[in-house]
Parts: structure tokens; sequence; C-alpha cells
């Protein structure tokens, strides 16, 4: 029911809405949350209880009404007392066999002797009905439904800075927070409500001071979802994200009000104090008219005066506290209210149709004998608090158990890390303002932002928090976990039954599981525990708390994505030939270029022949390309590859292969040398980054003389290679090219600075150009326009494995692995060992001195083999056990043979001997182990110096 | 996310950031027997305590040494190598 305007009310009358719930139109106004409209409107029941389907509705008012969870079109699981009201919405309860009203699941609540604790760990002992169980549980289980055609939401993310996150904006956190801004730090105030002040609702003078501060930044309707390290935390809002990073975080989150255990405390009509305040004073909406008052602290009876505002009659007051303080009972006392100290509720009495509280029974604390029968039609519980503590958990707080405020308060708070208000023990209005101010004040001086304030905060002269507000029932139905329908006999049989730590208590019965997280259920659960087991809440402890602190909707976590892919200069050329993408490392690189009506192995083997026979051109950009200069850049080199280069001449380059310390073969590339004190040189496509990282960090240990810079992006480069590329290239350079194989010219090509490198990874005349990237789209045009008249085609990776396969040229990774060393992969010659140092040289010595474990070697098929050709990784097999294994396979067009290398064992590798390999349908294929290369064995076509 | 400071690029996010193992003497490969090799190439010391590592700032390729606690996942401090420590 909706009282008349109320003072500081957050609702807008002047904006009605229009809404439905299960299918009858209701309405609120503006600044409503659904459940305080639906209260408004006259409804108590909101939702059903997930096991049992029994009714419910407010509780908290406080987002742990996780009861009152709605379907909002493809929206599953709209928390009702946590969102706001929007025109339009066509809302139902979400765990509900039929409708809300008539939920024949609630039969259930009958059978509840049949569903123990611990229900489903049982179940799914019998390995026989597990499917049976299954079935049912997927039938019965889950909450809302989802959409599957909902629309993909995309929500912004951004980062935040500031110097003090303030998390909570009631009292002591306004205090906070303004302490902080005063003393110069730059401020971000966080409140999960739609305003500012906490428990005192709204606009207050200290309130207004925060908002118009220059300093502090307030994100209202906004959740601190967690703590990261390093004082990370996530701040989610309706439709963003920001992860603010502060310099300093006061949590002062508050605390939950905790509900007292009672037979039937679950019905409609029975909320927490704190949940009626917030829907009168905020919503202006009366959610009883005659109630029984729950007290154990001065906060039950300060309600008192809202409630005789609201015109809501107080039958009387129970309070469980034997002697109940003068002032608080000087206010009973003025009201005329019945007051029963030392008494409890043994039991709520619903209303015919069960939709609502129609009574309480009244005994002595301890006694099963009823003194009293009061009829109501709510019970407004303040019995005690529960610091919501969970963000100084994520950071590392070491808490503990205060006896004086019957609560965990912070310990020991990590670097950083203030705590201040309820969260920290601190319950009375006053103090807490104080206590803001010392927290805030120190995380300011923390940022080095004036020197922090030590007011002296008065302790709590009597506990907020009564240590036992559970009341036994013989027929049970006391509820503990609303999320999960636990009741007090079902956390002591798990405890019975031996689950008597609270880690595993909370995984057998699963209290504090449910969506509310154990908000409401965590502390009287831990007090069960303690007092079964004799010992104290401390000694019991508390579970691990991890975010989020409240769910986080999927689109809020899901980020767009972000996959980075390098292109290199001469991309838009390849897409435009028709290239096939095949990812090398962060690059895209063509496969093979399609031809139309051809089938893949066709234009891979078309563009192979076009080398071998005319000229062909691959963008080879993707290589890393690395530049050393300086006094000590050969010995650098000598060092980290295990050739020689000390004595290459000026105009020369040498193959390099680097290992790792361990000896095994980590990557190759060619090293020229342009000047005495200057080199240029490649290193394999995927291992350009790690390598001139781990240069670098070699060049920082060493401390030598000598520079690396990266040109990996700054350079394109492309090889040019066949019979007629030197027709191709000589009429767009002046480098005069019958410069020998394996020498570097510096010269132009097309008019741009270039270096060309005599290369023969794919075994004809070929030329590697290297040109500034931003040149490199020219070159290749000029010189497929130059090649034209001579057939040339671009080709890509697959043709180039080919035609260095025919050659016998290993690729590190594909027939190397984390294991193999220089000899093992048959590059015995290019190891210098009597050089004084390079990497991996220890470790090849140790090795030199065992057997080798295996050799790479070449292998050819029978010139009749029929059917399928082994693959790469199949198996090498000598007298039934595996002997090593296919690492490269193709068909040579050019050899007509089928062509490929192999480790074999030690003893397997002469020339002319011959081994099986096993193929996936477990057949037998004998290959014979060749020399390499199968192709222009003496390796004249590359040296060639005039194939014009 | 953690937060590491470069000593020259300052506090950056330890995305930004590579991980190049603890600094470890090299046993000199002349004078040590293949044991001691062995045991410098593959045996690492995964114990909780204060470590100095190897980090490199990856947008700007620089290297540096972190003294981390392992223990208490703290980064004590930062500098470049050749500032020695």
């Amino acid at each position: 029911m909706r009282l008349p305007p109320q003072s500081g009310e957050w609702i807008d009358r002047g904006q009605p809405l229009s809404f439905r719930f299960e299918d009858r139109d209701c309405s609120g106004f503006a600044g409503d949350t659904v459940a305080s409209a639906l209260v408004a409107s006259g409804a108590s029941v909101l939702g059903r209880s997930f096991k049992y389907h029994r009714p419910r509705g407010v509780m908290s008012a406080a987002n742990h009404d996780v009861n009152a969870l709605l379907q909002w079109g493809g929206i599953p699981n709209v928390r009702a007392d946590a969102t706001p009201l929007v025109a339009g919405m066509d809302l139902k309860a979400v765990n509900t066999f039929g409708t809300l009203a008539r939920d024949p699941g609630s039969v259930l609540g009958w059978f509840s002797r049949l569903l123990p604790v611990g229900f489903y760990y049982k179940a799914f002992h019998n390995k026989r009905l597990f499917p049976l169980w299954e079935r049912m549980f997927r039938a019965m289980t889950g909450l809302g439904r989802v959409d599957f055609a909902t629309p993909r939401l995309h929500t912004p993310k951004r980062y935040g800075f500031c110097d003090v996150l303030v998390i909570g904006g009631g009292t002591s956190g306004l205090s906070a927070a303004l302490a902080a801004a005063e003393q110069g730090a730059q401020v971000a105030l966080v409140d999960e409500n739609a305003r500012l002040g906490g428990s005192t609702h709204g606009a207050t003078e200290l309130v207004e001071k925060v908002l118009i501060h220059p300093r502090i930044r307030v994100f209202a309707d906004t959740y601190a979802a967690g703590y990261y390290a390093d004082h990370w935390v996530p701040l989610v809002e309706r439709g963003r994200i920001t992860k603010m990073r502060a310099r300093a975080v006061v949590v002062a989150a508050g605390a939950f009000e905790q509900p007292a255990v009672f037979r039937y405390n679950d019905l409609p009509g029975i909320m927490l104090a704190s949940a009626a305040q917030r829907l009168i004073r905020r919503y202006a909406v009366r959610p009883a008219q005659r109630v029984v008052v729950l007290a154990a602290n001065a906060d039950a009876y300060r309600a008192l005066e809202d409630f005789a505002a609201a015109g809501i009659a107080v039958t009387a007051v129970i309070d469980l506290r034997d002697k109940v303080p003068g002032e608080q009972y000087a206010l009973v006392a003025a009201q005329g209210i019945p007051l029963y100290s030392g008494h409890c509720i043994v039991e709520a009495l619903p209303a015919a149709d069960g939709t609502r509280v129609a009574g309480v029974r009244v005994a002595a604390q301890g006694e099963a004998e009823t003194v009293a029968e009061l009829a109501c039609d709510g019970v407004f519980m303040s019995v005690g608090w529960a610091p919501a503590a969970a963000l100084l958990y994520q950071a590392g707080t070491k808490m503990r158990y205060d006896d004086g405020v019957h609560q965990f308060v912070p310990d020991k708070l990590p670097d950083g890390v203030f705590a201040c208000g309820r969260v920290n023990g601190i319950h009375t209005l006053g103090s807490r303002l104080l206590d803001g101010e010392r927290a805030g004040s120190a995380a300011a001086a923390h940022c080095g932002c004036g020197a922090a304030k030590l007011p002296s905060v008065p302790v709590e002269a009597e506990s907020p928090t009564h240590p036992w507000p559970i009341v036994p029932h013989p027929k049970g139905k006391n509820f503990i976990d609303f999320d999960e329908d636990l009741q007090l006999a079902d956390l002591e049989n798990a405890i019975q039954e031996g689950f008597d730590n609270i880690e595993l208590m909370k995984r057998f019965s699963t209290v504090g599981m449910g969506p509310s997280q154990g908000k409401h259920s965590n502390m009287n659960a831990l007090r069960v525990l303690a007092r079964a087991t004799g010992s104290t809440p401390g000694e019991v402890g508390t579970t691990t708390a991890r975010p989020f602190f409240h769910p986080v909707p999927m689109s809020h976590l899901a980020g767009r994505g972000f996959t980075p892919e390098r292109r290199t200069p001469m991309h838009h050329r390849h897409a435009a030939a028709g290239a096939v993408w095949m990812p090398a490392g962060a690059w895209q690189r063509p496969e093979y270029y399609a031809l139309a009506g051809q089938s893949r192995a066709a234009c891979i083997e078309a563009e192979a022949l076009v080398v071998r026979n005319g000229v062909g051109l691959i963008d080879v950009g993707t290589l890393g390309k690395l530049e050393i200069r300086g006094p000590q850049a050969a010995e650098f080199l000598e060092r980290v590859y295990i050739s020689k280069y000390a004595g290459l001449k000026v105009g020369m380059t040498r193959y390099a292969v680097m290992c790792d310390e361990s000896g095994v073969v980590i990557d190759d590339g060619v090293v020229a040398r342009l000047a005495d004190e200057h080199f240029y040189f490649t290193t394999t496509t995927s291992g350009a980054a790690a390598i001139y990282r781990e240069l670098s960090r070699w060049n920082t240990l060493w401390k030598m003389d000598c520079g690396l810079v990266n040109l990996t992006g700054a350079m394109a480069a492309m090889n040019l290679a066949g019979p007629k590329a030197r027709a191709v290239l000589a009429g767009l350079t002046d480098v005069d090219l019958s410069f020998p194989f394996l020498a570097v010219r510096e010269g132009r090509v097309c008019g741009v600075p270039a270096r060309l490198m005599r290369v023969g990874f794919v075994g004809e005349w070929g030329v590697e150009i290297h040109v500034p990237a931003e040149h490199g789209a020219a070159v290749w045009d000029a010189l497929m326009e130059a090649g034209k008249a001579h057939g040339i085609r671009p080709f890509g990776v697959e043709a180039q494995r080919l035609l260095r396969l025919e050659k016998g040229h290993i690729i590190i990774g594909q027939d190397t692995d984390g294991l193999t060393t220089p000899g093992e992969a048959g590059l015995d010659w290019a190891v210098k060992m009597d050089k004084a140092f390079f990497v991996g040289q220890r470790s090849l010595m140790a090795i030199a001195g065992k057997p080798r474990r295996q050799q790479l070697i070449g292998f050819m098929l029978p010139a009749d083999h029929q059917g399928d050709a082994p693959k790469e990784c199949h198996l090498v097999i000598d007298q039934g056990e595996i002997a090593g294994r296919v690492t490269s396979v193709a068909w040579s067009p050019s050899l007509q043979r089928h062509i490929g290398l192999a480790y074999v064992r030690p003893g397997m590798e002469a020339v002319g001997s011959r081994f099986t390999i096993r193929l996936s349908d477990k057949s037998l294929v004998s290959a014979e182990v060749v020399k390499t290369p199968f192709y222009d064995a003496e390796s004249l076509r590359q040296k060639v110096e005039a194939a014009a | 996310m953690k937060i590491m400071t470069c000593p020259v690029n300052g506090p950056r996010a330890i995305s930004e950031f590579a991980y190049g193992g603890e600094i470890r003497p090299m046993p000199d490969p002349a004078t040590c027997s293949d044991d001691e090799w062995a045991d410098y190439v593959f045996n690492r010391n995964g114990s909780p305590g204060v470590k100095r590592e190897w980090w490199c700032h990856t947008p700007s390729n620089t290297w540096f040494v972190a003294e981390r606690d392992t223990a208490r996942d703290v980064v004590l401090r930062t500098y470049l190598y050749a500032e020695g420590s």
C-alpha cells in the first residue's frame, strides 16, 4: 500500500509507470524497484523458493531476496528488490510450476523428510540411478529461461583511475570520501543504491557535501564486484564496467541485516526491519498494517519511529535479550507497546491461504511453552548484522571474531586497504562518522595527500548483534538459507554426518551457495556449526569469499573478439590474387593462391613448377629482421649462434642456427655482413619476437659494445626465385646481378634502397629483396609487372615448403622439436665447437659424449607406391616398435615421387636401407633412406651465375 | 591485474611484461662438471621467497631486474641490470 508523500522519498509521483506481473496489470512510479512497486500494488508473494516452492516475499530489499527472481522477456533472474521499475515490463516469477499463485511444486514441502540434506550428493552416489536422477533434476531445477534468440549486447568497458576508492556511500563511506578529498586526494565513491546515504536513505547534509565536492566522483547504482591485485576493482554499472585502479581502497560496505531463525520465518510479511524501513522511507510503501517487531539491538527500537510515522501498528516488541537498555525500553513504553524481553518467536502462523503471516507464537527463550499468540500481518526483525566483508577477504584481510559486537572485524588489513563503519564493527551513527574520517584520512595519507588524522573512535557500548538468534522447532521449516531452503535440522544433520568443518558443511549442505552467496545465511550457519562443535565462531571461521560480490551479467563480462593479426605491406596484393590465408605466428600468410576450378593440391603443384621452370615471387616479410651494430657485433653473433661470423667477409651471408642453453635447436636464419661492425640477420617467422627479446636479454647480461634493432615490421621482404628470376630483376635494379651465391648487396630496386641476398632456400637462382615496408607493395607490383613476359606467379607457403623439402632444407619447429640437437637434425656441419663460447655449447659437449637418440634422414617411397602416402607425425616402425616419426612429406612433382624427412633410430640412417612407416589405418608403407637434397643434388641451379 | 614498475617507463599493467626467469649465475663452462652444468640448465628453485628475476617491458623491450617475494606476491623493487643491485 502506497503511503502519502514522504519527505526524501526516491519515487517520482509525476511519472507513473504501468507494467505486468504474472499476467496482471500493475502500476508504480519512476524510482521504484520492481519489488517496491509490487508491494505497493498489494502483492505479498513475489516468488517461489527453490526447493520446496514455498511462497516468498520481500526479505531484505537489499539485493539478496533471491526468491523474488523474475523473468523479463529474454532476461532471466531479474532481482525484484534491486532492479529499477521500467514502463511496460512484463514479468513472471522464475521458479514456478504452473503459476506463482497456484504452484503444484509446493507439494514438495510435504516430502521434505524425503529430501534430506546432501540429497544430490547421496542421490548421485549410485551409478545405476545416476541417469534417472539427472533427468529428474534437470527438469525440476535451474532458475530462469535462457532465450537463445536474445540479441548480443555490447557492454562498454573503460578504465578508471583515482587516488582513493571508497566502496559504500553510507555514513562512514561519505565521511571517508569527504575526509580523503579534503586532504587533496582524487576520490571515487561507489554505492549500489540509486542514491547515497545508506541507512539514512538520502538527502542529508553530508550527502550534499559529497555530491558537490570537486574532487569526488560519485558512482551511484554501481557495485564494486570484486577486489583484484594492486587495488583493481571492477565497478559494475547497469550498462558498463569501469575497471578502477585506485592507489588506496576504503571498504565502507556496511553490513547485511540477518534474519532470525524460527519455524515459518520465511512467510511473506516477515522481513528485516531494515527492509521495512527501505520500503517506507525510499518508496513510501507500507509493507504491513499491524506487526510484531523481533528485536535484539538498538536498531530495532530506532526503527519504531519509522513504523509509527508510516501508520503501522506495532502489536508487541519481542526482544531476545533478557535485559533491554533503559533508553530502548523508554521508547516502547512511551508508545505503549508491550515488550517481551528474554522471549523469542517460536513459530509464525500462516494465513489460511498460506500466502502471508497471520500471527506469531511467543515463548520465553529456551522454553517450549507458548506464552502468547499475537495476530499480525507482518514481522519485522532486527536481531543482528553480518559485515559485508567480501572485498576485504578478497584483498587478503585477516579477520577476527569480536565478542564485543559478535561479528568478524578486520584484524590486519593489506597495505593500502582501509575499512570503516559497520564492516569495521562500528555501528553507532556518530562513531561511523568518526571512523569514516579516520579511514578516509589514512587512505589519502597513503597516497601522499596530507597526514593521517587519528580521531579516537569509541567502541560500541552494546552489541548490535545477538550471538544466537536461532530457535529450534521439532517440526522444522525454520529456515537458515532462503536460497536453498535449508532448515536448522539440515545443518545439524550435515554436522552429524561428519561434515563438521565450515568448508565441508557448505559443500555438502549447499548453504551459502545460492544466488545470494550466503549474505543472509553464512553467519547463522557458522553459529550453528560453532555451537554443535563446541567451538567459537572465530575458531570455525568463514568460507572463502571470491568474486563476484553480486552476480555480474554475462554481457558485462563478454569481450569483443580481439585477435590482433599482422599483415605484410603486400597483403592486399595477395588478397587480390586469390590468396587462401594461413596463420603463421601473429601473421597472416598466403598458403596458396586459389585458381578457379582447380584443387588446392593442383594450385600448389602449379606454383612449385613455375618456380622450377620459370619464375615465382613469395612474400617473406614475416621473417624476423634484425640489425646489430657495434665493435662487438660479430662477437655477439658468435656467442648466440652455433657457427662463426667473425671471419665472415663483408658482403657475404651465412646460415645461422641458434640453440638454447640445453643445446636444443630453437631458431635459424641468415646472417649478412654489411660492414665490419654492421650485420643484418633474419629469424623464423614465429620466433621473431621471442628471439629478439632473448637476444636483447643476453646483450643486457653480457654488456657488450653493440646494439640490436628490430626491423621486422619496418622492412618488407620477398624472394624472387626461378631460372628466369634474374631476367625479371635485371631491368629494375642498379645492382650487378652477377654477384655470387650467398652474397649480399645494397643498392636500389625500383629506385628504392634495397638489400639483396642471394639465397637458395627453394633451390633455384633466387634473391631475397628487402626494402622499407612502405615501398613493399610498389616493388612487388614492379616485379610482377616485369615478370609478366616470363610467366611470373606469386607462390605461397605450401609451395615453398614443397620446394625446400625437395632441397632437403629443414624447417625449425616442423623438422625439429623441443628436444632436437643440431646433430640430430643433420646440422653438425654448422656447429663450431672450437669457438670460445656460444649458448648451448657446454650442453652439446656433454651430449657429444652420449649415444645419439635419433637422426633426421631423407626418404622416398617406391616409384610404384599405390594408395595413401604417409603424413607428418606418422610413426616409423621397426620390429613392431616405434623407431621414429615422419616430420615432412610431400608429393614432388619434379621428381614424380613421394619424398620426406623422418627421424629414425641410430643404425637405421644408412642411405639405401629401408624402413617401415605406419599410416593412420595401421597399414605399413615401406620407404627407402635417400641422400638429400632430393632435387639437384649438386645444388648447381641455385649457384649458377648466369641464369638469364 | 598487478602493477609492475619498469625502471624506464614507470608503473604499468603486468600484461605488458614478460618473465625471463630467475637470475642465476652461470657456472664456468670450461671448468664445471657435466652435473654442475646440468643442474644450472635444468633445475629451478621453486621454493617461495625473495627472488631476483629477469623481467622485460615488452612494448619498449626493456630488460630489468625485479626483486619479488614470491611467498607474498609482492614486487619489492625493480632496477636496470647495468645499475647493479
